[in-house]
C-alpha cells in the first residue's frame, strides 16, 4: 500500500517539454521530497502522480496497478495544497468529512473519524467554524485533516508551508514529520526550500528543468552530490565553487568546498584572504572572504566568538576529505 | 483612506441622484396614476390628469373582465422560469468548461456568442417562424421557453463564466482529490461557491425573459400568450384606451417589479461580484 512507480513518464505542454521521460520508484512508507528551483517541474510531477494532469507518455503505477488513465478520485491519494484549498462554504467538520461523504461512509462513522482527526490535529474546538474564521496554521491543519481522515495510500503535499510565517513553518514541519512517523504512510512532499527537504526527507529527489539530477538520502546528497547543481542546491549557506588554477591543482575543472569544511587557522593556511562582510548568528559566524587569486568570494564558517573584523587578513585551510571535484560537464569526479 | 467629500457637494450629489432616480421611475409612476383614472380623465393634459379628483379601479375590473389575466400570468411564469431552467442546464456545463478547461479558442467562442446578441432578431424571424410552424411549436409555451432560452443563453453563459472564474481552481482540484466525480464537484463545491452569482444570473434572466416582447408577440396567438401580449392587446384594435392600457401594464409589470425589489440587494451584489475584492 503506497508504492508508487513512474515509468518513462513525460509531460509536454504544447510544444514545450516540461518533463522529459523519467523513472522514479517510491517505496511504501517513504517520505520523499521533490526539491528544486521554481519552474523545475516538481509540482507538475506531483500533479502527474495525483492525476490532476495527464501524462504525455509513460505509466504511473500505484501498488503495481496502472493508474495512468484513472481520474484523481480513483487513485486513493490525498493532497494538501499550497493555498490549502478548503471549501469556504463548509464548516471545518464538513470540510474534513467531505472525502468520507464522497466515499459514502455511514454518517456515524464519518463523525467518529472526523473527531479522531480533529483530536490529532488540535482542531476539536474549531469544528463548527468556517475556514474564513481560522488562522493560516489552523487552515493548514484542516487541510491535513481532510487528507488523513480517509486513510489514503499516499499523501501528496504541494508546498504546504510556503504561505505560513517562518516560526509557524518550523512548527508545522515537525508536525508533519511526526504525522509521518505515526501513520507510516507514503508521503511525497514538494518544496523549493532545501532546509525543509533536508530536515524531513527519507529520500530527496532533486529536479532541474524537469530532469532528476539526483536521488538519495539527505546525507548522501550532502556528502556526495553527483554534480555541481546538486552540490550548490543542497546545504546552507551554499557550497563554494572555485575554478581556475586552484581547481587544476586538484585535477578538476571546478572544485567545491562547503563553508563548514574550511578551517580558520592562525598562520600558514593553504589560502590567504581578506575578511569582507560577516554574519553573526550567535552559534556560528559566516565570513565572506576574498581569497587572493580566486574569482569569487568564499563563504567560511567559524565559531560564534571569533574575533575578526572587516579588512582583517585571514588564513584558511580546506578539509581535503570534504573537497568535491567536478569535471567540465559539472559531473562529480570520484 | 476615506475620501473627503465636502457637505455641499455631498448634498448636491444626493439631490442629483434622487432626481435621476425619479426620472427613471417616473414612467412607471405615471402608468400607475393613469391606471386609477377614468378613461375620460386619462386623455386630458398631464397637469389636469394629476389634479383630477376622480380615482377609480374600474379599469382593472374592465381589464379582468375582458381578458384572462391569470392565464397570461401563468404563461409568463412558465416561460420566464422555464427558459431560465433550460438555460442553466446548458450554461452551467458550458461555463464550467470555458472557465476551468479553457482552450485557445475559448475567448473567440465567448465573443462569438456575444455577437449573436448584436443580430437584430427580426433578421431571423422568418426562418424561426417557419421552423416553429413545421415543428408545431408555434403558440406553445415550451416553444417560447426554448427560443427565449436561446436568446438569453449568451448572457447566462457570460455571467456564469465570470463568476466561475473567480473560484480558485485548486479548490475544485481538492474536491477531485477527495473523491468527487464531476457531478459531485459541481453540486457540492462549485454551485454553492458560485451561489450569489448564480442567483443574480437567474434573477436577471427571469426579468429579461419576462420582459421580452419581440418573440413572445410574434410566435404566440392565444394559447401561450404571456403578459407582453396581454398589454399589447390593449393598444390596437379599438384605438387607445389609456386607462385600461395602463391598468394592464401595471398588472403585467407588478410581479416582476416586486421580484426585483425584493431581490435588489442580491442583484446588485451579484452584478458587482468580483469587481471589488
Amino acid at each position: 500500500m503506497g508504492q508508487i512507480h513512474l515509468k518513462n513518464v513525460s509531460k509536454d505542454f504544447g510544444n514545450v517539454t516540461v518533463i522529459p521521460p523519467l523513472d522514479l520508484d517510491i517505496e511504501n512508507g517513504e517520505f520523499v521530497v521533490f526539491v528544486g528551483p521554481s519552474g523545475c517541474g516538481k509540482s507538475t510531477l506531483l500533479r502527474l502522480i495525483a492525476g490532476l494532469e495527464d501524462v504525455s507518455g509513460g505509466q504511473v503505477l500505484i501498488d503495481s496497478n496502472d493508474v495512468t488513465s484513472l481520474p484523481p478520485a480513483k487513485r486513493r491519494l490525498a493532497m494538501v495544497f499550497q493555498s490549502y484549498a478548503l471549501y469556504p462554504h463548509m464548516s471545518v467538520r464538513k470540510n474534513i468529512a467531505f472525502p468520507l461523504k464522497m466515499a459514502k461512509i455511514p454518517p456515524d462513522e464519518q463523525n467518529q473519524r472526523v473527531e479522531d482527526a480533529a483530536r490529532i490535529l488540535n482542531l476539536t474546538d474549531y469544528l463548527e467554524r468556517r475556514p474564513g474564521q481560522l488562522s493560516g496554521g489552523q487552515r493548514q491543519r484542516v487541510a491535513i485533516g481532510r487528507a488523513i481522515v480517509r486513510e489514503p495510500g499516499a499523501f501528496l503535499f504541494d508546498e504546504p508551508l510556503s504561505n505560513l510565517d517562518a516560526a509557524l513553518r518550523v512548527g508545522m514541519r515537525l508536525e508533519i514529520a511526526e504525522l509521518h512517523q505515526r501513520l507510516n504512510t507514503t508521503m511525497i512532499y514538494v518544496t523549493h526550500d532545501q532546509v525543509e527537504a533536508m530536515t524531513m526527507a527519507d529520500k530527496i529527489v532533486v529536479l532541474q528543468n524537469g530532469m532528476i539530477e539526483q536521488v538519495g538520502t539527505p546525507l548522501e546528497l550532502y556528502r556526495t552530490p553527483s554534480n555541481r547543481f546538486v552540490a550548490g542546491f543542497i546545504g546552507s549557506p551554499r557550497m563554494n565553487f572555485i575554478i581556475g588554477e586552484e581547481a587544476t591543482r586538484h585535477n578538476a575543472e571546478c572544485i567545491g568546498i562547503r563553508p563548514e569544511h574550511i578551517e580558520v587557522v592562525k598562520s600558514d593556511g593553504a589560502w590567504q584572504g581578506i575578511v569582507g562582510v560577516s554574519e553573526h548568528l550567535g552559534s556560528d559566524t559566516f565570513f565572506q572572504v576574498n581569497v587572493l587569486g580566486f574569482a569569487d568570494t568564499l563563504t567560511v564558517r567559524a565559531g560564534g566568538e571569533v574575533d575578526l573584523k572587516y579588512g582583517d587578513t585571514i588564513n584558511l585551510t580546506p578539509n581535503l576529505n570534504n573537497l568535491h571535484r567536478f569535471d567540465r560537464q559539472g559531473q562529480r569526479i570520484s | 483612506m476615506a475620501r473627503l467629500v465636502s457637505i455641499p457637494r455631498k448634498s448636491f450629489n444626493t439631490t442629483l441622484a434622487g432626481f435621476l432616480g425619479f426620472l427613471m421611475f417616473f414612467p412607471v409612476l405615471w402608468i400607475v396614476i393613469l391606471s386609477f383614472k377614468t378613461e375620460g380623465d386619462a386623455i386630458k393634459a398631464p397637469l389636469e390628469i394629476l389634479f383630477a379628483t376622480g380615482w377609480t379601479v374600474e379599469s382593472y375590473g374592465a381589464v379582468q373582465a375582458r381578458s384572462d389575466y391569470f392565464k397570461h400570468f401563468t404563461n409568463s411564469v412558465f416561460i420566464a422560469f422555464g427558459s431560465t431552467f433550460l438555460g442553466l442546464l446548458i450554461a452551467v456545463p458550458a461555463a464550467w468548461a470555458m472557465a476551468f478547461v479553457p482552450t485557445k479558442r475559448t475567448k473567440h467562442i465567448l465573443m462569438w456568442m456575444l455577437s449573436t446578441k448584436m443580430l437584430p432578431p427580426v433578421g431571423v424571424l422568418v426562418p424561426i417562424y417557419l421552423i416553429f410552424r413545421d415543428t408545431g411549436l408555434l403558440d406553445s409555451r415550451f416553444g417560447l421557453a426554448l427560443i427565449l432560452m436561446m436568446v438569453n443563453l449568451p448572457i447566462i453563459i457570460w455571467m456564469l463564466y465570470t463568476y466561475f472564474r473567480e473560484i480558485p481552481g485548486e479548490i475544485l482540484e481538492a474536491a477531485r482529490m477527495d473523491g468527487a466525480n464531476l457531478n459531485a464537484e459541481i453540486i457540492f463545491v462549485l454551485a454553492p461557491m458560485a451561489l450569489p452569482g448564480m442567483a443574480s444570473t437567474v434573477l436577471l434572466n427571469i426579468i429579461l425573459a419576462w420582459n421580452e416582447a419581440f418573440w413572445t408577440l410574434n410566435l404566440t396567438a392565444a394559447k401561450a400568450a404571456p403578459l407582453t401580449a396581454f398589454i399589447a392587446s390593449y393598444s390596437s384594435p379599438e384605438g387607445l384606451f389609456y386607462a385600461k392600457l395602463s391598468a394592464a401594464s401595471v398588472m403585467a409589470i407588478a410581479p416582476i417589479l416586486a421580484l426585483g425589489w425584493l431581490s435588489q440587494k442580491q442583484l446588485v451584489r451579484g452584478l458587482t461580484f468580483g469587481a471589488v475584492k
